[in-house]
């Protein structure tokens, strides 16, 4: 029977949430498909030994970081997990959190700032090896820098994997006298073994589709990815049809890995949920708990080096003079307001799917899903097959028909961005929500609380919360981003990751120092609220 | 307020329930039933017989595959919840937890919180009416569980609305609690004269306050009558071995201890 009740609001909301995201994706596509019908043999000529090379090292270095990150990654989760108690354990789970966090472009400069050729490290390396340091630029400068971000996130989410091992199992093994050998192989492995192709395929994805670290620390064209040729082909060489090529070898990539990614089950958003300390009944001995401390003190310094030569280097920039200039004053300013704007779009966006979603399953009592509430539950997560930096080369392609690209930069900072944001912004919303409604959907529907009503007496309070969290959060990855920003910026629209970059082109190192610095501390501040608002309990529940 | 509320005067309506049939993927039920005007049916049945369906049905919670909903003699099939001249309490979550119980009531006036001084009074008395005179400030964390319940029958009160479906409201409250809350329904259905379908697991709860009682078994009304006549040993053999053998005993010397 067809339900003859009024359309809820809630629906039409959701309709147009996805329609906007359609059309920003959409249009990129005709951008793409425009150009390349256009250009036809162009876009064919574009398959070249150097675009094959490009394709290979992207794979390549997705693979090397991947391993680097997931294989030390299991070690330390274990050690970290065979240690309730150690001393600092929730500091430095919190520390581990922290490249989640950071701009990419941040963590480059620190990283740079360490190891690079006037790094910190820099007197330490020549002695070992015996000569000058030519510092860590290409596929060595990409694999630490992914490291540095995939170390820390593997190892939270084995850590969680592994907490989820019921404590009567740890009771059991005691009593059984199981050693550290059995325990592993019996215990822990099965467990760890359950997560790894999740945690595996999330660490590929995010190497992949690296564009900021190999930008900045590959080193010209030994060391390109698909994306970063992308960006180059637009905004050096502007061989349109070369670019439609890469951006739909990079679209099929992702989508590959993407799918491969969904068959086993993985967490593409990738954010994890601080693990408590568990209660423990098995005794470490001395050996292993010496091999456990070397595990965790190196894994520490690893991730706490390029942030400690961030807050060094920043510190060592002329920051009085940085903040009396004119253009960084008017970069801040633009990066806010951007941000703002983006965070702001990003969460009534997901509010409207949440909504959308919610009431579309309601709705339908029992039987399939209509493809609408398919696009309301998943169509969010798809965002992330299309990288931004293929969205914005699409509209950048289909554009600079209709005029000045570079007029057109806040617009597309700003969507691109939130629609990014959104598959983070909705795991903080649909939970909140989703419970909510379990509470009062038939409350409402009886008392015929309905549309702005029940927004403002109902949701908004149960939602508050949750909406100020994927805000922060939105607001703090749209700040840090560079994908957009790289191909629309120009003099007139300059965020700060993108005044970064150009200072970091003009060697002015110690300005980059200090506004990586700002940045950094920025992001950090609005994850930690995101973090805190996500956690504290809510005095009205 | 919304149209098709039946005024203060008005006594209950009837509810028929016709041919209605519903599916939730396997076990399909169907009922057809009347609901006598201004009586109290206590509806039981085994778990999963389709007790809670069946009020949600009558409240518009649930839309059935065919078959109609007549309240009143008019069909409300195509009602919206908050059309249909029905209130109901929900064993949980009757109140919005962020807001006062004053404003929890105001909700069955206005789902704006728009508020008149007539709305205000009636609320006020509701309140009292109630046992929740000096309450209305509260959040429903202040209050136990017998009192959230009250709040969500003071709503009723000021909803004022010809049908009232009790979906085993007092089911988790100790068993003197209940039994003054029963005493609230039943002499709130004295006043109002509401007609009131009563979900309940207790063969007590339906003794105490039931006219007539429904019996549902496996997705159909398996009998229907007297609650005198359910409880006297009298009643149909599915009923007499629902509540258990022997039943007749049991009932008798539970009336028994009752009655000292």
């Amino acid at each position: 029977m067809p339900t003859r009740h009024p359309a809820d609001p809630r629906t039409t909301a959701g309709i147009i949430a996805l329609a906007a995201i359609a059309l920003l994706i959409g249009g990129a596509f005709a951008g793409l498909l425009f150009e390349g019908a256009h250009d036809f043999s162009g876009a064919w000529a574009a398959f070249d030994p150097y675009l094959l090379r490009v394709v290979r090292f992207t794979l390549w270095q997705a693979a090397l970081s991947t391993l680097l990150s997931v294989g030390p990654a299991l070690l330390v989760a274990r050690a970290l997990s065979r240690h309730p108690r150690f001393p600092g354990r929730t500091f430095i789970l919190q520390l581990f959190a922290v490249p989640l966090a950071l701009p990419a472009i941040v963590a480059a400069l620190g990283i740079l700032a360490l190891y690079g050729r006037a790094g910190y490290f820099a007197g330490v390396f020549a002695v070992i090896g015996g000569g000058s340091w030519p510092g860590i630029y290409g596929l060595s400068g990409i694999l630490v820098a992914h490291v540095f971000f995939n170390l820390p996130l593997s190892v939270r989410l084995f850590l969680e994997a592994l907490q989820t091992i019921p404590a009567d199992q740890w009771r059991l093994a005691s009593q059984l006298g199981m050693g550290a050998r059995p325990a592993f192989r019996l215990i822990e492995w099965p467990t760890l073994r359950a997560a790894l192709p999740g945690v595996a395929g999330l660490v590929f994805m995010l190497c992949i589709t690296s564009f900021t670290i190999v930008l900045t620390l590959g080193g010209g064209p030994a060391a390109t990815t698909l994306e970063v040729g992308i960006y180059q082909t637009l905004r050096f060489d502007f061989d349109p049809a070369r670019a439609v090529t890469l951006t739909l070898l990079q679209i099929a990539l992702t989508f590959v890995v993407v799918l491969a990614l969904t068959r086993l089950g993985a967490n593409v958003a990738g954010d994890t949920n601080l693990p408590v300390a568990p209660r423990r009944y098995l005794s470490v001995n001395g050996t292993e708990t010496l091999l456990n401390v070397v595990l965790i003190v190196l894994a520490l310094l690893f991730v706490v080096g390029p942030m400690a030569a961030t807050v060094m280097a920043g510190l060592g920039a002329d920051l009085g003079r940085l903040a009396g200039e004119a253009v960084v004053r008017q970069a801040t300013l633009t990066s806010a307001v951007l941000a703002f704007l983006s965070a702001l779009l990003s969460v009534t966006l997901s509010l409207a799917l949440t909504m959308a979603r919610r009431a579309l399953a309601l709705n339908r009592r029992s039987g399939a899903k209509t493809m609408l509430e398919h696009a309301a539950d998943t169509g969010a997560g798809f965002v992330l097959v299309v990288p931004p930096i293929v969205v914005g080369a699409g509209w950048f392609l289909l554009l600079r028909h209709v005029g000045d690209v570079f007029a057109i930069a806040p617009v597309m900072v700003v969507t691109v961005n939130a629609v990014m944001a959104m598959p983070f912004a909705l795991r903080a919303v649909r939970p909140a929500y989703d419970a909510a409604s379990e509470r009062h959907e038939r409350l409402c529907a009886q008392l015929g609380i309905t549309g702005w009503n029940r927004l403002m007496l109902v949701d908004w309070p149960s939602l508050r919360r949750p909406l100020a969290t994927a805000f922060a959060f939105a607001m703090a990855l749209s700040l840090g981003d560079l994908g957009v920003i790289a191909l629309f910026g120009s003099d007139s629209v300059q965020t700060l990751p993108y005044l970064l970059l150009a200072r970091m082109g003009s060697y002015r190192t110690q300005d980059a120092a200090g506004l990586a610095l700002l940045l950094g501390l920025v992001c950090l501040a609005l994850i930690m609220a995101a973090h805190w608002l996500g956690t504290e309990k809510d005095r009205d529940a | 307020m919304p149209d098709g509320v039946a005024s203060r005067t008005e006594k209950g309506a009837p509810v028929r329930l016709d041919q209605v049939s519903f599916s939730y993927g396997e076990a399909p039920l169907v009922f057809d039933v009347d609901f006598a005007a201004a009586k109290i049916t206590a509806i039981m049945g085994p778990s999963g017989s389709g007790k809670s369906t069946l009020l949600n049905v009558v409240a518009g919670f649930e839309t059935p595959q065919s078959g109609r909903v007549l309240i009143g003699g008019v069909d409300v099939s195509a009602e919206p919840p908050s059309a249909r001249p029905v209130s109901m309490v929900f064993q949980e979550n009757n109140l919005f937890a962020h807001l006062s119980v004053e404003q929890n009531v105001g909700l069955g006036r206005s789902p704006s919180l728009l508020l008149t001084e007539a709305d205000r009074a009636a609320i006020a008395e509701a309140l009292e009416r109630t046992g929740l005179a000096g309450k209305e400030k509260r959040l429903p964390r202040e209050l136990s569980g017998g009192e959230r319940q009250r709040v969500a029958l003071a709503r009723v009160l000021v909803r004022d609305r010809p049908v009232l479906l009790l979906d085993e409201p007092f089911a988790s409250l100790g068993p003197a609690l209940r039994d003054d809350m029963l005493d609230l329904v039943a002499a709130v259905h004295a006043e109002r004269g509401m007609t009131v379908l009563f979900v309940t697991h207790q063969p007590e709860d339906a003794r105490r306050i039931g006219e007539h009682v429904v019996f549902l078994d496996n997705g159909v009304v398996a009998a229907t009558g007297k609650a005198d006549e359910f409880f006297t040993g009298a009643g149909p053999e599915v009923f007499q071995r629902y509540i258990g053998t022997g039943a007749g005993d049991a009932v008798s010397r539970d009336v028994a201890r009752k009655r000292t």
